[in-house]
C-alpha cells in the first residue's frame, strides 16, 4: 500500500470527510462513475440565491476519492454557480496538497459529479447547460483519464 | 500494532535470525572455498538442503537454492521447458498462480508456446473437468498453485498430477504459501517441480528453493560458475540459506500445533466478521489453507477499508489493486466470476503462527463500525437496498 504517499490533508479529509451523507430535499443530485472502475460520485445540492448554499457527497471510492470529493465540497460550499461549475480538479488537487501519482484519476470524477448536479440543477430550473451533461455510463473514462495523468503537472 | 498480511511478508523467528548471525559474522566463508573458512558454511548449507528437503519429502540433491519465488519458478519453467519432447508446445497455468507465472507464460506465449489458462469455479478451484479438456500428448508443462496465494482455496492437485502423469507433461507447483502449514509429499504427490519461498517459512527474505525432482532435465537460467549442480550459479547466500533451513526445521517440528492455532484463529474470525450484514467468505469454506480468511463487503470499497484499519493499527491486504493505474480488480476474484464492485470489496487476512486470539479480537471489534462508517458514505448502498 502506498499509504506513506499520502500527504496528512488527503489522509484528514479521508478521515473525517466534510459534507458526507445526502441532503434531505436536495435541488439536485448528480452521480457519476461507475462501481465496475472502483470509483462512483454523488453530489447532492441545495441552490439559494444562485449559489451552492448546502452541499452532501457519498463516495464509492479509494481514500483518494473520498478525500477529493470532500476538499471538493469544502471548496464549492457557498460559491456562486458561475464560479462553481469552473472549478477544475487540479483546483481541488492543489487544495489537498496534491496527490500520489497513481491516484490522480480517482480525484477526476469529483468534479464530474458536481457539474453532474449543477446539470440537473440547471434543467430542472429550465436551463439546457449540454456542456455540464454528464457522460453517458456506457462511455469509457479510463482512456481520458490516462491521458489526463500524463499532461498532470502536479505528478 | 496487528498485522494480518502474512502473504506479503512474514517476520523471521527469532531463533532463526540467531543462526543467520552466526553466518554473517562468524562462519562467513565461501562454501566453495578448499581451505578451512569453507567447511563451516559448506556443512551449514548442506544441512539447509537436508532440512528443506525433510520438510516436502525431497532428497537434499532435490534442493536448488536460488534467491526466491520469482527465480524458482523461473527455473522451473524456463529451465524445463527446453527439455520437453518436441512437439510439445502447450503450458498450462491459471488465473490463481502467482503473478511471476503469469508473466513468464506471456513471455512463452510470445516465443511460440500456447499458453492454456486453466478454468477455476466460483471458490477459485480449478476445474478438473476442462483441465482434462485441454491438457494432451502436446502440452509440455502444468504450473499450479497448491493453493490459490489470494483466497487460499486448495487445488485438486491429485488430479492434476493425474494429468500430468497421463499426458506425460511436467507439474510444476508453488508451494510458497502451504509448506509452513501444509504437510507436503513431494514424491507421493507426484510432483515434478516445486517452489519455495524462505520468507513464507518465517525465515530470511531473498533466499528460495526449487525442488527439481531427480530424472527432470534442466537448463540453468544464471550461468557462471557452475553453483548448485550447475543449475544456479552465484556464491550462495550462506546465512540466507541457514536460515531457510532453520526456519524449515521449526516448520516441520511445529507443523501440528500451528495448523491448530492457525484454524483457531481463522475460525474466530470467521465466526467474528461473517455476522456483519452483507459479508461474504471469498474462496473455499473448508477446503483452504488454515492461515488463509478472504472476506468482501458489500458496498464499500478495498483500499478505504484498508486505510482505516491502518489507521487502528491493523495490516491487512486486498485483493482489490485500486494501487494499480487502470483500477483493475483482482484477477482471482474476477476469474471466480464476482463482478467488479464486488471483487473490489474484498479483504485479505494472512495470518502467521505469531498472531494471536487478542489481534483477532481487535479486528472482530473496529471492523463493524468502518464498515459502517464506509456504507453511510456510498451511493450504492441504499441504491441497491432492497432492490
Amino acid at each position: 500500500m502506498d499509504r506513506l504517499e499520502y500527504n496528512d490533508m488527503v489522509l484528514e479529509h479521508f478521515k473525517n470527510p466534510r459534507n458526507a451523507g445526502t441532503l434531505e430535499e436536495a435541488d439536485a443530485i448528480g452521480q457519476v462513475g461507475n462501481p465496475v472502475c472502483g470509483d462512483m460520485m454523488e453530489i447532492s445540492i441545495n441552490v439559494k440565491d444562485d449559489r451552492i448554499e448546502d452541499i452532501r457527497f457519498r463516495t464509492f471510492g479509494c481514500a483518494s476519492a473520498i478525500a477529493t470529493t470532500s476538499m471538493l465540497t469544502e471548496v464549492v460550499k457557498g460559491m456562486r454557480l458561475e464560479d462553481a461549475e469552473k472549478v477544475t480538479w487540479d483546483d481541488v488537487m492543489k487544495s489537498l496538497g496534491g496527490l500520489p501519482k497513481i491516484k490522480v484519476h480517482c480525484s477526476l470524477l469529483a468534479v464530474d459529479g458536481l457539474k453532474a448536479a449543477l446539470y440537473y440543477y440547471y434543467k430542472k430550473v429550465g436551463v439546457d447547460r449540454p456542456d455540464l451533461k454528464p457522460k453517458d455510463e456506457d462511455e469509457d473514462h479510463h482512456h481520458d483519464v490516462e491521458v489526463n495523468i500524463q499532461d498532470s503537472p502536479l505528478v | 500494532m496487528v498485522y494480518f498480511d502474512a502473504s506479503s511478508a512474514m517476520p523471521t523467528r527469532p531463533e532463526v535470525i540467531d543462526e543467520i548471525v552466526q553466518y554473517m559474522r562468524d562462519d562467513f566463508g565461501n562454501p566453495a572455498s578448499i581451505h578451512g573458512w569453507g567447511s563451516a558454511p559448506k556443512r551449514g548449507m548442506e544441512r539447509a538442503r537436508e532440512e528443506i528437503g525433510k520438510l516436502i519429502n525431497a532428497m537434499p540433491e532435490e534442493i536448488i537454492f536460488t534467491s526466491g519465488a520469482t527465480e524458482s519458478i523461473n527455473l522451473a519453467l524456463r529451465g524445463s521447458l527446453p527439455h520437453t519432447e518436441k512437439g510439445r508446445m502447450k503450458v498450462a497455468t491459471s488465473a490463481v498462480d502467482h503473478r511471476s507465472v503469469r508473466a513468464i507464460a506471456s513471455a512463452l506465449a510470445n516465443s511460440g508456446y500456447e499458453v492454456i489458462d486453466l478454468e477455476v469455479d466460483i471458490y477459485g478451484v480449478i476445474d478438473v473437468e476442462k483441465a482434462d479438456r485441454v491438457i494432451g500428448d502436446d502440452t509440455a508443462l502444468i504450473s499450479i498453485p497448491y493453493a490459490s496465494p489470494e483466497v487460499g482455496s486448495i487445488q485438486p492437485y491429485k488430479e492434476l498430477a493425474e494429468l500430468a502423469r497421463r499426458s506425460g507433461s511436467l507439474l510444476h507447483m508453488d508451494l510458497t504459501m502451504a509448506a509452513f502449514q501444509e504437510p507436503i509429499d513431494v514424491a507421493r504427490m507426484g510432483i515434478d517441480l516445486a517452489t519455495l519461498s524462505s520468507n513464507d517459512l518465517l525465515g530470511p527474505k531473498g533466499v528460495g528453493a526449487l525442488y527439481v525432482r531427480r530424472g527432470v532435465k534442466m537448463t540453468p537460467v544464471l550461468r557462471g560458475g557452475g553453483h548448485e549442480r550447475g543449475l544456479r550459479s552465484g556464491s550462495e547466500n550462506v546465512a540466507g540459506i541457514v536460515g531457510m533451513g532453520a526456519a524449515a526445521r521449526i516448520c516441520r517440528e511445529r507443523m501440528g500445533g500451528v495448523r491448530k492455532h492457525l484454524l483457531g484463529l481463522r475460525d474466530r474470525l470467521s465466526r467474528g466478521l461473517l455476522q456483519i450484514e452483507g459479508s461474504h467468505l471469498n474462496g473455499h469454506p473448508t477446503h483452504r489453507l488454515p492461515n488463509n480468511f478472504n472476506i468482501r463487503f458489500d458496498y464499500i470499497e478495498g483500499e478505504s477499508m484498508l486505510m482505516l484499519l491502518d489507521m487502528n493499527g491493523i495490516g491487512v491486504g486486498t485483493g482489490s489493486a485500486c494501487s494499480s493505474k487502470n483500477l483493475e480488480a483482482s484477477h482471482t476474484l474476477l476469474s471466480m466470476g464476482l463482478p467488479h464492485e464486488k471483487a473490489h470489496g474484498s479483504m485479505q487476512i494472512t495470518l502467521n503462527p505469531l498472531n494471536t486470539e487478542e489481534e483477532v479480537d481487535h479486528l472482530i471489534d473496529v471492523m463493524p463500525g468502518i464498515v459502517s462508517d464506509l456504507r453511510a458514505m456510498s451511493p450504492l448502498y441504499n441504491k441497491e437496498e432492497g432492490a
